[in-house]
């Protein structure tokens, strides 16, 4: 168990972690900007700290179809990072990957998952190598698994692991979009313990 | 007028007819609903985790498997029903991501499991189930006929 409760996560700490989701979603938007050739932009990252109840909400419904990569995260930091996108923005952005050459239909083909699953990985570990560098500390993602399934069900992998320390789970949301077509998500959620290791990397007593 | 009762995450509720009750896009978690087939009495919970006893100060009865049965059978019991005339039926349980590396991902199983452990201590039958694989489903049970009405993506729609 972790000393640092959910209910002492102050403001402070939420800027921390703002800045961290700010800086990881950046590099991670520059490594898919350079792999798409086109321009992507990032809002502002939320940390937030949600009820179980509203998880499934959060992001555009319990039953929004998503394609979500998921990659644990070992080394110094433990947790798990989710990379998300909507349906329909999955097949914009693959088809991009792909130089337009991706499956017309609704569904996905093998090789459109296959190349969503290498996006997933690439662009994650933009997002974690610079929580490494700001941190120092070691951060090392494992190999990622990709599915399209209900946000709900998706979002409820992290929550689970989460339902160890309370009903909450506290998460760095950061989304991206391009001019039309692009619209998902990256969402680190580190275990309770990790919180503690990154806030102390950068100085902040708790 | 009938309307559908949604229950949340680590949440649970009863259901009288002719309303149905729900909970959406349940991964590796587990929707129990339950039902006293006399009294038509229905109840869904959504459990997270296995087993409240490993893990110190819990106050929310719905988040685990074994409190989470308790707690709506208590419920159940304070508008009529009987935990001896109740059945169950159960879905959920998925393995979301095939990662091996993180032990706490076949959560779903063991889920699955616990629940099943725990029905079976308190003599509730099991009538159907739709658990385990790799989906998500949306579950949706109506206590006045025992259907329990399983949506997951990408495939046709059924009723255990």
């Amino acid at each position: 168990m972790s000393d640092l409760s959910l209910h002492e996560v102050t403001q402070n700490y939420y800027d921390v972690l703002q800045e961290i989701g700010n800086i990881g979603a950046g590099n991670a938007m520059t490594a898919l900007s350079q792999m798409l050739g086109s321009k992507i932009d990032m809002g502002v990252p939320q940390v937030e700290l949600l009820d179980f109840s509203e998880v499934g909400a959060a992001i555009g419904g319990e039953e929004q179809i998503m394609v979500g990569v998921f990659l644990g995260v070992e080394g110094d930091v433990t947790g798990s990072m989710l990379f998300l996108v909507e349906q329909k923005s999955a097949k914009a952005l693959i088809n991009k990957v792909m130089m337009g050459m991706g499956d017309p239909g609704e569904d996905f083909t093998e090789m459109e998952l296959s190349a969503m699953q290498e996006v997933g990985n690439i662009i994650t570990g933009a997002y974690l190598n610079s929580l490494s560098m700001l941190t120092g500390l070691r951060v090392f993602p494992s190999p990622p698994a990709l599915t399209v399934d209900m946000a709900g069900a998706i979002l409820s992998v992290p929550a689970i692991e989460f339902g160890i320390y309370g009903d909450q789970i506290l998460m760095i949301q950061s989304n991206f979009f391009d001019e039309v077509q692009i619209d998902g998500y990256f969402i680190l959620v580190p275990d309770m313990d990790s919180y503690r290791k990154i806030l102390t990397s950068l100085g902040l007593s708790i | 007028m009938s309307e559908i009762i949604k229950v949340g995450m680590a949440d649970l509720k009863t259901c009288l007819p002719p309303n149905g009750i729900t909970t959406l896009g349940l991964g590796s978690c587990v929707g129990i609903a339950l039902r006293d087939k006399l009294k038509k009495v229905g109840g869904l919970a959504h459990i997270m985790l296995p087993d409240s006893t490993v893990i110190a100060n819990q106050t929310n009865l719905a988040k685990f498997a074994d409190t989470g049965i308790m707690e709506l059978i208590r419920q159940m019991e304070l508008l009529g029903a009987n935990r001896r005339n109740m059945t169950a039926k159960i879905a959920g349980g998925a393995t979301m991501f095939a990662v091996s590396s993180r032990s706490s991902l076949n959560v779903g199983e063991r889920n699955v499991e616990a629940v099943k452990k725990k029905l079976k201590e308190l003599g509730i039958p099991i009538l159907a189930e739709d658990c385990g694989l790799n989906f998500g489903r949306t579950v949706i049970f109506y206590p006045e006929t025992g259907d329990y009405v399983i949506k997951a993506v990408g495939k046709p729609e059924k009723t255990i």
